[in-house]
């Protein structure tokens, strides 16, 4: 078996293991290695040649290409390595991984410290349980995605699309500008999964119905898919039996939510958390293994990228600074808590040091809103607060505290004037 | 227009099983089945077990066939490295009329010679299966049951008959059996006439059809649909055993078990149906299902449940094994192996060719028959030092493809050059398991579509889900030949 | 007097915006919280335009297809159009990102541009 050594080793070349990887290399870590099991970096950027990214963190607009294309220049500049066609197989520890390489076989990495940077997946039919036969026709939006712009694959030409997610959205739209039809974009939730714009701009301009409130009920054809019937659900998310109305199609596309991709974290012995499902980490995104750093989908699921890359960065930082020896010691650990109105909050936990920062807590909350306060207490005191005009589960929030302002105890994140 | 001696209609475990077994004498056998693939329709959908016989109807010639079938497997799985493994199962009570009904059971294991099958206390099954209902207050053990990888177990016969020279001719729907005086001469399918001397008739849950051909078809029969569940590996809840309900007077219950490959499996239901073609998974069934196996395992968690599927039992009416020669010379039936077709199917081979030879068919040995078939080296079950070698040798062995269950390109292209190789992108699925873990091939389904294709050389678009008609694209969407080039 | 609800898409507030006007003309604006969803709303209704995005066929290079987008938002109205022209078209690798891959798609002015390099 190959060894090679390296000061920061990072699993995964998307949009996540690209920054870290920057980031790392500028806080010191002199040789930075990035593993991909793709043959080239970007990870899903590269299939998602759609606009939207960049906004926030460049300040323009760009397609996923494009956004992949600007971070892995500047790794190219920093001299950063990539291992590419490339599988990690296992995380053995925070300093060793083993990989499997077409061109150099099996390869024992051993390093100063590693970042997850994995992503996620999506989640499927068999997640859902939708009733019905098994039919041909069946993708995930983002297999699609995959089939349609980089393999040069049509999936077929009359579709219905479950899950209102941005991917969903998107892929309804792509669709459509190859020539299919789309009949109807289903949504079980009374609201919108995805941003607003995509709504916009993917289902309104090509005149897609979006269905609040229903789902699919059955699906049927044996070979491949014929059709499938929907229903409107009620408040406990039941098909009402009378609602359920037939639509003819040969594809349907599910957008119904993204999980985590855990297998090496978990194979790592590191439990992943119930809502977020993936590791907890605090706000350096050190993982409860010392050393071992995650980033991105793989950690909570990001509405945008930028966020990812934002995110990201703090991990190759520290990641870099542990392998060093320079990471400060926590002295003691505060849980970060989803108070009233959020669902979930990342950074898990706050690792108490000697570091004075600001530290971004991006939560997501429950349930829409408009004119809510956002605030996080430590302990009993107040420590931040600001009003948003509007909130949704389908769009991250944050709030930032200072590490000066910490009590001691928990802190909780909460949303008032959410559900 | 082929010429054999011998038409196995029915690539399942039983067609497929019988031909392996006369693929050790001097004759020539073509197997041919409507399907994609070998592996059937009850044969590759059910839950895997081997059973001993231990609750068969006493006497019956099931039960001496189930009971040699399970003797068989021990060889046949070392022969054809299939994965099994001797679990054992358990069968927990958790009252006294539960424990009254046990007896029974019991009283019949012994009846059909079954004799290691045990009584044991309440803390011994909980000390064996500690996330088992508290409430239990003993039970049977049955220690010889087993799981097998039930698709392989087709496909690793299948293999093998061919290396050892039987032919499998498939999608190739029989539409007809041409009987000349009495005798049968041919059997016709939508694409091939076969002039065959005989013709087994193992073509399960369609049997019928086939039999109503030759004119001797005195019974029907009709599917009985088990919907089942399959949770993720990494479930909280863990159970080693396969562990069964007290069976009703109607039905043997939903059991649970870990599979060959570590998943918890659930089911099945027992759903008498008329269409022959509904494998549709239903709300209510499933959360039956959730129901049932709760009782027997309490935490077991379904919110990790990664798939469901069903399968067909083909139950005939009137019930029990039914093999044998029909009136039409040369004319073969089975039918009636209900819900032990994987469990019975090495016992129907043997039975088959004795009876074969009895009724006159001169069957000589092929002493150059190798009864060895190789299996796909498993990237995810080699060593280190296993899997740097596969790569030296091979390296697309590195290229994992399949990245819930660890699958390698060198592994799925590997299969696609074996003798009876998949052409679906389920073949590949079912072999390897690409495709059959927690994203259910949401990642790796587009690169197995290209490698399939650039390996039997034809368009992606012609790469099918699985029966003919189930395609997956509608082609390419960019075109070379359009007038601007830029 | 027309009536046009315009959901705006400048930042996620997502305002719902109705633009009253007469014929061609904009009599009034409301429901903007912004000055930018003015502006937007003001665009969206006269002559909407996107950033069209898709992919062309690409000859010689490790990927069938190369990702491209519009260099300006073009009249949504020209969609079809673009659509037609792209699908016909084949470039042949190396392209580097940023390079112009149309002229003037469709007679929008607008160029279509390489969202991705492509090398041999």
């Amino acid at each position: 078996m190959r060894e090679i050594k390296c000061d920061v080793a990072i699993i995964g070349a998307g949009p996540a293991g690209l920054a870290a990887a920057l980031s790392a290399k500028e806080h010191g870590a002199k040789d930075v290695l990035v593993i991909d099991r793709d043959t080239d970096s970007g990870g899903i950027l590269q299939q998602c040649i759609h606009a939207g990214f960049g906004l926030s963190y460049f300040h323009k607009e760009m397609t996923g290409p494009e956004y992949a294309a600007v971070f892995r220049e500047k790794c190219d500049q920093e001299g950063i390595r990539f291992l590419f066609d490339t599988m990690v197989t296992e995380v053995r520890s925070a300093r060793e991984i083993i990989c499997s390489s077409t061109e150099q076989g099996l390869v024992k990495v051993y390093t100063g410290a590693s970042i997850l940077a994995m992503g996620c997946r999506e989640r499927t039919r068999q997640n859902l349980r939708i009733p019905g036969t098994r039919p041909s026709g069946i993708f995930t939006a983002g297999t699609a995605q995959r089939l349609i712009n980089r393999q040069n694959e049509m999936v077929g030409k009359s579709v219905v699309i479950l899950g209102s997610g941005d991917i969903g959205m998107i892929m309804a739209r792509r669709m459509s500008l190859e020539g299919a039809k789309v009949k109807a974009v289903v949504e079980i939730m009374p609201y919108l999964a995805g941003l607003t714009r995509n709504k916009v701009q993917c289902l309104d301009d090509f005149g897609i119905p979006l269905m609040l409130s229903h789902t699919v009920t059955r699906i049927m054809g044996h070979k491949r898919i014929e059709g499938v019937y929907i229903a409107e659900v009620d408040d406990q998310k039941q098909p009402i039996p009378s609602t359920e109305e037939y639509i003819s199609c040969d594809t349907l596309l599910l957008s119904v939510g993204l999980i985590p991709e855990n297998e090496l974290t978990k194979g790592a012995g590191i439990s992943t958390n119930a809502v977020t499902n993936g590791p907890e980490v605090d706000q350096r995104m050190q993982t409860v293994m010392p050393g071992l750093f995650a980033c991105g989908n793989v950690v909570h699921v990001n509405d945008l990228a930028d966020n990812v890359s934002i995110e990201s960065e703090l991990a190759g930082k520290y990641a870099a600074m542990y392998a060093a020896g320079t990471l400060p010691e926590a002295k003691a650990q505060l849980n970060v808590i989803a108070g009233e109105g959020v669902r979930y909050v990342c950074p898990h936990h706050v690792a108490v040091t000697d570091e004075e920062a600001v530290i971004r807590l991006y939560f997501r909350v429950s349930e829409p809103g408009r004119k809510t306060i956002l605030k996080a207490r430590s302990g009993k005191k107040e420590i931040a607060a600001r009003e948003v005009r509007r909130v949704s589960p389908g769009e991250m929030d944050h709030i930032d505290i200072h590490t000066q302002d910490l009590t001691g105890d928990d802190v909780v994140i909460c949303a008032e004037g959410v559900k | 227009m082929i010429h054999t001696d011998i038409v196995i209609i029915g690539a399942g475990a039983v067609g497929t099983a019988i031909a392996r077994e006369l693929s050790k004498y001097k004759v020539d056998v073509v197997v041919v089945d409507k399907r994609d693939d070998v592996g059937g329709d009850a044969s590759k959908s059910n839950s895997s077990i081997i059973c001993t016989g231990y609750d068969c109807p006493p006497g019956s010639l099931e039960t001496a066939i189930c009971r040699s079938s399970r003797m068989l497997a021990d060889q046949t799985v070392k022969e054809l490295e299939i994965p099994f493994n001797v679990c054992g199962a358990i069968m927990p009570a958790i009252n006294e009329e539960q424990m009254n009904i046990l007896k029974d059971i019991y009283d019949d294991a012994y009846k059909n010679e079954i004799f290691d099958v045990d009584v044991v206390s309440g803390k011994q099954l909980l000390d064996m299966e500690p996330e088992l209902n508290p409430e239990t207050i003993g039970g049977l053990y049955i220690p010889r049951e087993a799981v097998i990888d039930n698709f392989l177990f087709v496909v690793a016969q299948a293999e093998n008959a061919a290396e050892n020279g039987v032919q499998f001719l498939l999608r190739n729907e029989v539409k007809d059996i041409q009987v000349e005086n009495g005798k049968v001469k041919a059997v016709i399918t939508d694409k091939e006439t076969i002039q065959t001397k005989y013709v087994i008739n193992a073509a399960g849950l369609f049997c019928d059809a086939i039999a109503e051909m030759v004119g001797e078809c005195d019974f029907v029969v009709k599917p009985r649909k088990g919907q089942f569940f399959i949770l993720d590996k990494n479930t909280n809840c863990q159970i080693n055993h396969i562990i069964y309900p007290i069976p009703t007077p109607t039905s043997r219950g939903k059991l649970l078990l870990k599979t060959i490959h570590g998943n918890i499996l659930c089911g099945p239901t027992a759903e008498d149906l008329e269409d022959k073609e509904d494998h549709s998974v239903t709300a209510e069934e499933l959360a039956g299902i959730e129901t049932d196996c709760k009782k027997l395992v309490p935490n077991i968690n379904f919110s990790d449940a990664i798939t469901q599927f069903a399968g067909l039992r083909p139950n005939r009416i009137p019930a029990g094994f039914h093999i044998g020669f029909g009136k039409t010379e040369g004319y073969f039936g089975i039918s009636g192996v209900r819900s032990t077709g994987i469990s019975c199917s090495l016992g129907i081979s043997r039975y088959v060719v004795k009876k074969l030879q009895e009724g006159g068919v001169k069957l000589e040995r092929n002493f150059d028959f190798n009864p060895y078939r190789k299996a796909i080296p498993r990237f995810s079950e080699a060593t280190d030092e296993e899997r740097d070698a596969l790569i030296q040798k091979d390296p697309k062995y590195a290229r994992v493809i399949c990245r819930c269950e660890t699958v390698t390109e060198g592994e799925i292209v590997e299969a696609l050059h074996r003798p009876v190789p998949p052409t679906t992108l389920d073949g590949i699925k079912r072999r390897l398991r690409a495709g059959m873990g927690r994203c259910q091939g949401g990642f790796c389904s587009p690169k197995v579509i290209d490698i399939i294709a650039r390996e039997l050389n034809v368009p992606p678009e012609s790469v099918d889900k699985n029966v003919p008609g189930s395609y997956i694209l509608t082609g390419i969407s960019r075109q070379e030949g359009g007038d601007h080039h830029a | 007097m027309t009536r046009k609800n315009i959901i705006c898409t400048v930042c996620p507030m997502g305002c719902n915006i109705t633009v009253k006007a007469d014929g061609s003309e904009i009599i009034s604006i409301e429901g903007n919280e912004c000055k930018r969803g003015e502006i937007y709303a003001r665009d969206e209704f006269t002559c909407p335009t996107r950033t069209l995005t898709s992919s062309v066929l690409v000859t010689n290079a490790k990927e069938p297809l190369l990702p491209v987008r519009t260099e300006k938002p073009v009249p949504k109205a020209k969609f079809g159009e673009c659509m037609e022209i792209i699908k016909a078209t084949t470039v042949h690798a190396p392209i580097k990102i940023h390079q112009v891959i149309i002229h003037d798609l469709a007679g929008t002015g607008v160029n279509l541009i390489a969202t991705c390099s492509r090398d041999v």
